[in-house]
C-alpha cells in the first residue's frame, strides 16, 4: 500500500458560475514512503491546486486521496489531523507570521497539535536548526528579519509540526542565486535525515533534478508524466514540447551522447559535467574531434 | 470560499447599457430608485417593474447573476413582506387572535416585495455594467460642482477607486492567509466566542500588515510618477455624452411621466412610505 494514493482527482473552481474553471484534471498516481518528489508545470497547469487537495485545505470536486490507505474526507471533522501529517509550506509563507516573537510562531502549530511544553520546545529548537536559523534570531520579532530569514521562519513553523508528508510550493521563489542553493541543500538535508516524504513544487528544472527522486509534470490541470529523473529528462523533447526546459547542462550532454562520446547523461549540474568531460582525456578511446576540442582548451 | 461573494462585480460587455456614459448611468438610477418610490398604486410601479426588466434584458448580462443579487436580500424581502401582511386595514380575509389578514395587507406585502426587488435589480444593473474605474469617474465627475465648497472632490473619488480596486485583492490574501494558518493546525470552527475571537489574530495580523505594506508601495509608486491630486490634471479618456445618452434619457423620461400621470389620475393602493 502507498503511503499517499491519488485516485482520479478533479477540482473545479467555481462551480456553477460565469468563472468555472476546471484547475485540476483526473490525477492518479502514487506516492511511496521517503520519495522526494519534484512537482514541475507551467504557470496555472495547476501544481498549487493539486498539492492543496493533498492536505484536505480544498476538497476535491471529483476523485479521491487516500492516506495509508484511508480517505482523507472520511471523517471531515478530523481533517485537522491529516493537515498535521501532511504538512504545507505555501508560496511566499512570510506573510503567515503573526506572533511576538520568531520563537512563539514556529510554536504556533506544535500548539495547534496540542503538544506539552518541553516537547514544543524541543520542536522549535529542532526546526531552526533544520533551517539554520540563528538562535538569537529567535527572540526577535518576524517583522524584523530579512526576507530570506522570515522565509526560514515560515518554513520552520511547518517542519515543526513534523509531519511525515512535506509539501513545499516553491520555496525558493523571490530569493537570490546563493539562497536558493542554501535553502534546497537544507531542504534536502532535512529529507535525509527525516527520512520522510517530500513534495516539492518549483519552475525550475535545475533545482528540482538535483534534489528529486521522481518528477511530477503538469500540463493544463493534466498529470503529463510522473517518472523518475533519468525517465523524464530521456524524453526531452516531448518535455520542451509543453513548454519546460530540461537543463541546460543535460542537453548538453545528451547532445554529446548522440554525437559519439561516451558520456553519462544523468549529469544536472555543471560541476558534474565538468567531471565526465575531463574523464573523457583519460579515456584513450576519444573520437579525433574531440581531441582536437579538448586540444583547444 | 470568501472570494465567491459577489460585491458590486462587474462583467464586462458591449451592450447598449454598458456603452452608455457613466455619469447619464448615475443620473437614470437615481431618477429611477426616486420613482420606483414614489410610485403609488400598482399601475405606476408595474411600469417602472416592466421598465427595470427591460433594462435587465438589454444589459447582457446573465439572468443568473440578477438572481444572485436576489437571493442575498430574499430575507429581508420576505421580512418585510410578512410584517406588512399583517397591518392591513379593513375586513379581515383570516383571523388569529391579535393577527389577520386583510386584502390591504395583501396589496401591501405584494407592492413592497416588488418594490424592493426592483430597487435591488437597477442598481444591480449599475453595477454589473460599469466598472469601478468608470463608476468613480463618472460619480466625480457629477460632484465636481461641489469643489466650490472647498469639497476634495478628486480626492474623495481617488480614494473610492483605490478601495474598490483592493477588496478583491484583499479578499483572496484573506483566503490565502487563512489556508496557510489552516494547515498549521488552526481551528475556526469550534470553541466558544472568546476562542473564536482569539483564533481570529493569526489571520489579521498578517492581513493588516500587508494591507500596510501594499499602501505604502502604492503611495510610493504613485509619488514616483509625480500624482500631485487633482488641480491640473487632464484626462487621457474624457467622457462625452453621445447619442445613446440622450436615447437613454429620452426613454426614461417617457417612461417617468407614465408614472406621473398614473400616479396622479388613479388611486393610490398603498399607504406611502416603507
Ligand atoms: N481561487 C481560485 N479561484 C478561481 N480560479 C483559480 C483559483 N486559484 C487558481 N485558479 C485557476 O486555476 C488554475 C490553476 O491554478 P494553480 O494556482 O493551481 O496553478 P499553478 O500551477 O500553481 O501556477 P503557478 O506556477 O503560477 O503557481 C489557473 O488557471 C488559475 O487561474
Ligand atoms: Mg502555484
Amino acid at each position: 500500500m502507498s503511503l499517499l494514493e491519488l485516485k482520479n482527482l478533479s477540482f473545479t473552481y467555481g462551480v456553477n458560475t460565469a468563472f468555472e474553471k476546471k484547475a485540476v484534471n483526473d490525477v492518479s498516481l502514487n506516492i511511496e514512503k521517503g520519495e522526494f518528489i519534484g512537482i514541475i508545470g507551467h504557470t496555472g497547469s495547476g501544481k498549487s491546486t493539486l498539492i492543496q487537495m493533498l492536505n484536505g485545505l480544498i476538497r476535491p470536486t471529483e476523485g479521491q486521496v487516500l492516506l495509508d490507505g484511508r480517505d482523507i474526507w472520511e471523517k471531515p471533522k478530523q481533517i485537522r489531523k491529516v493537515r498535521f501529517r501532511v504538512g504545507m509550506v505555501f508560496q511566499y509563507p512570510e506573510y503567515q507570521l503573526f506572533e511576538e516573537t520568531v520563537e512563539k510562531d514556529i510554536a504556533y502549530g506544535p500548539k495547534n497539535m496540542g503538544l506539552d511544553s518541553d516537547e514544543i520546545k524541543k520542536r522549535v529548537e529542532d526546526a531552526a536548526r533544520f533551517t539554520a536559523l540563528k538562535p538569537e534570531l529567535l527572540k526577535k520579532s518576524p517583522f524584523e528579519l530579512s526576507g530570506g530569514e522570515k522565509r526560514r521562519a515560515a518554513i520552520a513553523g511547518v517542519i515543526a509540526m513534523d509531519p511525515e508528508i512535506l509539501i513545499l510550493d516553491e520555496p525558493t521563489a523571490g530569493l537570490d542565486p546563493k539562497g536558493r542553493d542554501v535553502l534546497l541543500t537544507q531542504i534536502a538535508a532535512y529529507h535525509k535525515t527525516k527520512g520522510n516524504t517530500v513534495l516539492l513544487v518549483s519552475h525550475s528544472m535545475e533545482d528540482i533534478s538535483r534534489i528529486a527522486d521522481k518528477i511530477l509534470v503538469m500540463d493544463h490541470g493534466n498529470k503529463y508524466a510522473f517518472d523518475t529523473v533519468r525517465n523524464i529528462f530521456s524524453k526531452g523533447e516531448d518535455i520542451e514540447k509543453i513548454g519546460l526546459q530540461i537543463p541546460q547542462i543535460t542537453k548538453i550532454m545528451i547532445g554529446l551522447a548522440k554525437s559519439g562520446y561516451k558520456v553519462s547523461t544523468d549529469v544536472y549540474s555543471v560541476e558534474q559535467a565538468v567531471m565526465e568531460i575531463m574523464k573523457l582525456r583519460k579515456d584513450s578511446r576519444v573520437p579525433a574531434a574531440a581531441a582536437k576540442k579538448e586540444g583547444k582548451r | 470560499m470568501i472570494k465567491d461573494i459577489t460585491l458590486g462585480q462587474y462583467f464586462p460587455g458591449k451592450s447598449f447599457v454598458h456603452k452608455l456614459d457613466p455619469r447619464m448611468k448615475i443620473i437614470l438610477l437615481t431618477f429611477f430608485i426616486v420613482f420606483i418610490f414614489a410610485a403609488r398604486n400598482f399601475v405606476s410601479l408595474g411600469i417602472m417593474a416592466a421598465a427595470v426588466f427591460a433594462v435587465i434584458c438589454i444589459s447582457g448580462v446573465s439572468p443568473k447573476m440578477y438572481f444572485k443579487s436576489i437571493k442575498a436580500i430574499i430575507f429581508i424581502v420576505l421580512f418585510t413582506a410578512c410584517l406588512n401582511l399583517f397591518y392591513g386595514t379593513g375586513d379581515p380575509l383570516w383571523q388569529w387572535r391579535f393577527l389577520k389578514i386583510t386584502q390591504s395587507g395583501i396589496n401591501t406585502a405584494i407592492f413592497i416585495a416588488v418594490r424592493i426587488i426592483a430597487l435591488v435589480l437597477i442598481s444591480a444593473v449599475l453595477t454589473y455594467t460599469t466598472s469601478p474605474t468608470d463608476l468613480t469617474d463618472g460619480i466625480e465627475r457629477l460632484l465636481k460642482p461641489l469643489s466650490v465648497f472647498h469639497i476634495q472632490v478628486h480626492e474623495i473619488a481617488m480614494m473610492m477607486t483605490i478601495a474598490l480596486r483592493f477588496i478583491p485583492t484583499l479578499l483572496e490574501e484573506t483566503d490565502k492567509i487563512m489556508s496557510a494558518q489552516k494547515a498549521r493546525g488552526a481551528d475556526f470552527e469550534s470553541g466558544n466566542f472568546i476562542t473564536r475571537l482569539k483564533a481570529l489574530i493569526p489571520i489579521l495580523v498578517p492581513l493588516f500588515v500587508s494591507a500596510f505594506r501594499r499602501a505604502f508601495d502604492l503611495a510610493m509608486a504613485m509619488e514616483s510618477r509625480c500624482y500631485h491630486g487633482g488641480e491640473g490634471r487632464t484626462r487621457m479618456r474624457v467622457l462625452k455624452y453621445s447619442k445613446k445618452d440622450y436615447l437613454a434619457l429620452g426613454a426614461s423620461c417617457l417612461i417617468f411621466a407614465g408614472v406621473i400621470i398614473c400616479s396622479i389620475y388613479l388611486p393610490a393602493t398603498v399607504r406611502t412610505g416603507m
